[in-house]
């Protein structure tokens, strides 16, 4: 999130789309009810399904899965031709004034540079017009041709109401009436905010689709605004966390991993520090080799020193153009690439796409190690046969599969401390209260032991990679099971001569002698303690940013962006809710996400961006500067803007697709409240709340296939099948999309072969396709075939 | 800056209106019914497991922290110092109880041998040994100090790593350092599920 | 005499269910299956170990659909009738607060107090034949700490205070809701059992069918009469087969019309 769960009471207007907070958020969603309560905000409900959000919802409007960028095209197109944005904003604000350069276009679905044989884009035309210093050039009055804001304008002309409602299978009425409500946040004085979670990660766009969000938010002048954002409400205690610390290609801090053309520390530092594209930007990257050398030196202790560029090598490079994200890491597993998965607390037979083709990786592997509460379907991935005969006729007997599998009993939130990150990006800080079950271990004790039996093994009888795994530095006071506070206070980071531990990143410094295992968490664990645990209950500027209760990454920072919340000269578009003043000398209020004592003037407002200002067009991914309108890979309709590109032609595509010839109908998978992902089956309050399995079928079609509820159903797609009762509802309505009715088929997930209750694991049916930026799957919208079986 | 807290503190703190707030004594009524069961618990700070709305839980546990008593959890509710949940918690945190005492926790190492159909279990010493012993066999195999141009690597890709979401930082943190000191490159995460 | 209360704001409730099982675990009642019965209610009805039920209600009127969500359990009423028929001296106690409390030592399990119920709430277990239902956490309101279910509610769907003050919140949010267009908004208080401790704000006061209540419940007249006129056969109350005819007929009526008043 952008900005917080407390926050969203300061709203105006919230538009839920692509999440459903009243069932998968239930207690975050109480600052929706609070801001319709005291601000009498309007709640914007998008979504298939009339879920239990657009229960209470003052506007809901039914759309097609996978329709959702051509909803927010729509929008930015009404803002536009409706004069409904906040002009001022966008021209101080955004890239709107930024030049593009000569031979950018966008032609019948594919932007200038389209590769057809690499199927990737040449991006060189999606760059700005600059000047002989490299500053990008700039038109104030908008009206340059070739001014971001006109390429917008005229870009988004076809998102019209009319084909909005032809391709979501809405009213044009009803995304009208939802367009009015969310453009009333374009005044200054009125904010909106956008709750958003899988029901848009899940596409094979989603990218763009959180990228279009922010366009509507940025011409609203919605971002770092107290009740505005760009709000992911994220689905799993530390998701955020996990990510801040490095996964896929990061390293901690979103520091990017070494690829092997980044030979050195300086090739490296030079390949990831961005040169300013305005005269007055920060450009706050520029510090990353501070942020890089202090982790470094985290890593590596006293023997990272400047002559070996602090140990960069003992660091593993990917190859220039590798992908290593999930569709490519279990794809290349499932051609016996891999040898070995380590999974900690993840459920890849479950929650990855195509389940049966997550059962064939695991049975190629020599070993699987899996440490857990529950047995999972991951860890029993053998037991496929013996547990889900009629789901997996395909796979291995036990008898055939000779991967090597160690389930480790591991320790559950209760019986272990540190710190979860939630999606505010508050850094909460937990004690353990009791110790693990029988023999179960915490988590960084399984871990110190296998690292340091490795790393014995290797010393004892030598092997491969001796330095990297020699050097990587250990020292804890219990080697064999690490404190946390100590590991918390590593992560802060501190001076490596007085140990003296620091107070923010701006302290780092690129010589050595600071160490911060993750640069965007210091300032969690000062000289004064840990920042995490604090439980302040005051509130002083009255917009729910409660300063001193946890810690708020970066810097304490409740609202990012809010150097935006005012205008150029320092004054706030809304008065009374500034989170944060210019005094003259210093910013007061929220952490000023902004130079703490340079005046309004001085610097652009987007620190963090080369540009200065937020960016409406961006090169930075892979399928166009502006967000396009995509149909999902299996899509019952063919793309109505652009047939012969119907699909997004940047992702990517790893399984056998179905045609709507054979599965005429769409697919969603979603969560219920009652449950927690593959979690709680285990559990016995939620199995009784929902004690199985069901699938939602509309009204209509149920009529039409003689179903009614409690009839079971079979629901397969080109890569496998689910069965269970069918619940009959009104809720998911039949859809008119471009004359032809869809009818969508609702899936929630939760069951698996394993648990107080079973049942199919709806990744049965999902393929392996993926959004190129983020390698998410599509699991909005996929095409499957209903059957009524008795 | 300590997360346990004493009786007086959690009853004090409550959302719940003391009985003076209602404007009458309610205590008349407390002969007629049973004891609170969280008289005499102690009570430490927590944090919900499941989403990431952040609530904050107070675990109640029996016990005196004698040496040889294990403390038992006897009750979960939100904290009503949280302005997150002001003591509120969704279905699942309102049962999570039932999560941590599940008769399905796992409570020790198993073990499932190739070609096996069925878990025997094995103590943690066999295990840690038998899995160093396999990371570091597909290590040495698998590792690449210099790719084929002759640039230093130093990179493992035939052994993957995914987890995390469900943990802290810091053992997130610690997961990193396994990776690295192993040269994991491929390392998946729910967050991007 | 100040009483506590319950009110529930229908209009703020989004049917999570957290209200269920953080009554089952204060209360340690043990989590059973449900039964899948085409919709997203955990059981079709209030058990022994279940005393707080979300009834979910799909319809459609005048082309518009509804998903109302609904919280069902003991009333607390003012005049309760489950008390007025229950022969136990010291099963069912009428806290001073307002609570009607059970007293599981005393129950004979008789069930008895299920006919005087114009709500349909006691439950009996048929192992531990006794009666069982909310107490509204008298546990708990008796050291100040608000029940369970609205202790966890994330919505403010409901709140805990004296009879008096929820009446007032009651009206005002009637009120409120009303000059914000919901004109049929309205307070469910029930006057045949003399009002309850357990309030509502309906949308739609007009129709509490809706929302899975009576719309005019009141405590059968043979369960008023039998500890006035008739309280002498409570000196019977050991000779079950007589009562039991009794509380037969006044549960089901006379046996030509049982069809109809199932």
């Amino acid at each position: 999130m952008t900005n917080g769960w407390t926050d969203v009471a300061n709203a105006d207007v919230v538009l839920v789309m692509g999440g459903n907070p009243a069932e998968n958020h239930p207690v975050g969603f109480r600052f929706v009810m609070e801001a319709r309560r005291k601000r009498k905000a309007k709640l914007v409900v998008v979504d298939p399904r009339f879920n239990r959000t657009a229960t209470v919802a003052d506007c809901f409007v039914p759309i097609r899965a996978g329709s959702d960028i051509a909803f927010l095209g729509g929008l930015i197109h009404y803002a536009l031709s409706n004069d409904k944005f906040q002009a001022e904003y966008v021209r101080q604000h955004t890239n709107a004034a930024f030049l593009v350069k000569e031979g950018y276009g966008f032609e019948d679905g594919h932007f200038s540079g389209w590769d057809a044989e690499a199927k990737r884009y040449d991006k060189s035309t999606w760059a700005y017009e600059v000047d002989g210093q490299g500053y990008a050039k700039v038109d104030p009055s908008l009206e340059h041709p070739r001014s971001v804001f006109q390429l917008m304008r005229k870009h988004y002309a076809r998102y019209t109401p009319e084909v909005v409602a032809a391709i979501c299978g809405c009213t044009k009425e009803d995304f009208l009436k939802a367009a009015e409500m969310v453009t009333v946040a374009a005044a200054n004085d009125k904010s909106g905010t956008v709750l958003y979670a899988l029901g848009w990660t899940q596409h094979s766009h989603s990218v763009q689709l959180i990228h279009a969000a922010a366009v509507v938010q940025l011409l609203m002048g919605n971002i770092g605004m107290p009740g505005g954002g760009v709000n992911a409400q994220r689905g799993h205690a530390n998701i955020q966390g996990s990510t801040d610390m490095g996964a896929w290609n990061m390293l901690p801090g979103y520091l990017k991993l070494p690829r092997a053309n980044w030979a050195t520390l300086d090739e490296y530092v030079k390949a990831n520090t961005p040169k300013p594209l305005r005269p007055d930007s920060l450009n706050y990257w520029s510090n990353t080799s501070k942020f890089m050398v202090s982790l470094l030196k985290a890593y590596y202790g006293e023997k990272a020193t400047a002559a070996n560029g602090y140990g960069y090598n003992w660091l593993p490079k990917a190859g220039e153009n590798d992908n290593h994200s999930w569709g490519f890491l279990f794809d290349r597993m499932h051609r016996g690439g891999m040898e070995g998965l380590i999974s900690f607390g993840m459920n890849p037979v479950a929650n990855g796409p195509n389940t049966e083709k997550m059962i064939g990786a695991l049975s190629k592997l020599k070993w699987l190690i899996v440490a857990e509460n529950f047995e999972t379907e991951t860890a029993a991935f053998w037991r496929a046969r013996e547990l889900a005969d009629e789901y997996y006729p395909d796979s291995g007997e036990a008898s055939k599969i000779q991967t090597e599998v160690f389930l480790l009993p591991a320790a559950c939130f209760a019986e272990k401390d540190g710190a979860f990150v939630n999606s505010s990006r508050w850094l909460q800080w937990k004690e353990a209260a009791v110790d693990p079950p029988g023999e179960a271990l915490r988590d960084q004790e399984i871990i110190a032991r296998l690292f340091l039996k490795i790393r014995e093994l290797n010393e004892k009888e030598g092997g491969a990679g001796a330095e990297p795994l020699r050097n990587m530095s250990w020292n804890y006071a219990n080697p064999l099971s690490p404190s946390l506070v100590e590991v918390a206070r590593e992560v802060n980071g501190r001076e490596t001569g007085t140990l003296r531990q620091l107070n923010g990143f701006g302290e780092l410094k690129d010589d050595g002698s600071t160490v911060c295992g993750n640069w965007l968490y210091s300032g969690s664990y000062t000289e004064a303690g840990n920042m995490m645990a604090r439980r302040g209950q005051d509130d002083p500027t009255g917009l729910g940013l409660y300063p001193n209760y946890s810690w708020s990454w970066p810097a304490n920072r409740r609202v990012l962006y809010n150097r935006a919340s005012l205008d150029h000269e320092g004054k706030p578009w809304d008065a009374t809710r500034a989170p944060i003043r210019w005094n003259g000398t210093r910013w007061s209020g929220d952490a000023a996400d902004y130079k703490a004592d340079a005046a309004p003037q001085a610097h652009g407002a987007f620190l963090m961006l080369p540009e200065g200002v937020a960016k409406l067009f961006t090169p930075d991914f892979a399928e166009g500067p502006f967000p396009e309108h995509y149909e999902p890979a299996e899509s019952p309709v063919e793309n109505a803007l652009h047939p012969k590109v119907s699909f997004n032609p940047a992702a990517f595509v790893m399984d056998k697709l179905g045609a709507a010839a054979e599965f005429p109908y769409v697919g969603l998978t979603y969560r219920l409240t009652e449950h927690f992902h593959y979690w709680t089956k285990h559990i016995a309050s939620s199995s009784e709340l929902q004690s199985r399995f069901f699938v939602e079928v509309p009204h209509d079609l149920a009529v039409e296939k003689k179903i009614a509820s409690g009839d079971m159903v079979r629901v397969s797609s080109a890569r496998g099948k689910v069965e269970g009762p069918a619940l009959v509802t009104k809720r998911i309505p039949g859809l008119k999309v471009s004359g032809k009715t869809v009818y969508q088929i609702g899936l929630p997930i939760h069951w698996g072969w394993l648990g107080k209750v079973t049942g199919p694991l709806i990744n049965n049916l999902t393929a392996s396709v993926f959004d190129p930026n983020s390698g998410t799957p599509e699991y909005k919208g996929f095409l499957v075939n209903l059957e009524k079986i008795s | 800056m300590d997360g346990q807290m004493n009786r007086r503190g959690f009853l004090g703190s409550s959302a719940a209106l003391a009985a003076t707030a209602l404007g009458f004594d309610l205590r008349p009524a407390a002969a007629m019914v049973r004891e609170l069961k969280i008289s005499r618990t102690t009570q430490t700070q927590s944090v919900c497991p499941y989403c990431a709305v952040g609530c904050s839980v107070v675990i109640h546990t029996l016990g005196d922290k004698a040496h040889n008593v294990k403390p038992a959890i006897v009750h979960i509710e939100g904290d009503p110092a949280s302005p997150i949940n002001r003591g509120t918690l969704c279905p699942k945190g309102a049962s999570l109880k039932e999560f941590v005492l599940s008769d399905r926790r796992l409570t020790r190492p198993l073990h499932r041998a190739p070609g096996s159909s069925q878990w025997t279990p094995i103590e943690w010493d066999d295990a840690l040994t038998r899995m160093a012993r396999l990371i570091k066999d597909s290590r040495d195999r698998g590792f690449v100090a210099a790719d084929s141009q002759g640039r230093t690597v130093n990179s493992l890709a035939t052994v993957g790593m995914i987890g995390g979401c469900t943990d802290t930082n810091e053992v997130n943190y610690l997961l990193g350092k396994l990776r690295f000191g192993l040269g994991i490159v491929p390392y998946e995460n729910q967050a991007r599920l | 005499m100040h009483t506590v209360a319950k009110l529930i704001d229908t209009t703020l409730c989004i049917g999570c269910k957290a209200c269920e099982v953080a009554c089952q675990t204060w209360n340690d009642q043990e989590f059973t299956l449900g039964t899948f019965d085409g919709s997203y209610q955990t059981l079709p009805d209030l058990a022994p170990n279940f005393w707080n039920l979300i009834k979910f209600n799909e319809f459609e009127r005048g082309g518009k659909l509804s998903w109302l969500m609904s919280k069902y359990q003991c009333m607390h009423c003012v005049d309760p009738g489950c008390l007025r028929a229950c022969p136990a001296p010291g099963a069912i106690v009428h806290l001073k607060n307002g609570i009607v409390d059970f007293n599981h030592d005393n129950c004979i399990g008789c069930g008895y107090c299920i006919t005087g119920c114009p709500f349909d709430v006691p439950r009996l277990s048929p192992t531990t034949k006794k009666v069982y239902k909310c107490s509204l956490c008298s546990d708990r309101t008796a050291v100040g700490l608000e029940p369970a279910c609205i202790k966890t509610c994330p919505t403010n769907c409901l709140t805990f205070g004296t009879r008096e003050d929820l009446l007032e919140k009651a009206q005002s949010r009637t009120a409120e809701l009303q000059a914000d267009g919901v004109a049929a908004a309205g307070v469910y208080n029930p006057a045949g059992v003399g009002g309850t401790h357990v309030l509502y704000v309906l949308a739609n006061a007009a129709r509490p069918e809706d929302y899975g209540l009576p719309r005019d419940p009141s405590v059968p007249l043979a369960v008023r009469l039998w500890k006035g006129p008739v309280k002498w056969l409570g000196s019977l109350v050991v000779a079950g087969g007589i009562l039991g005819a009794f509380f037969h007929y006044v549960r089901y009526g006379p046996k030509k019309e049982h069809a109809d008043a199932e």
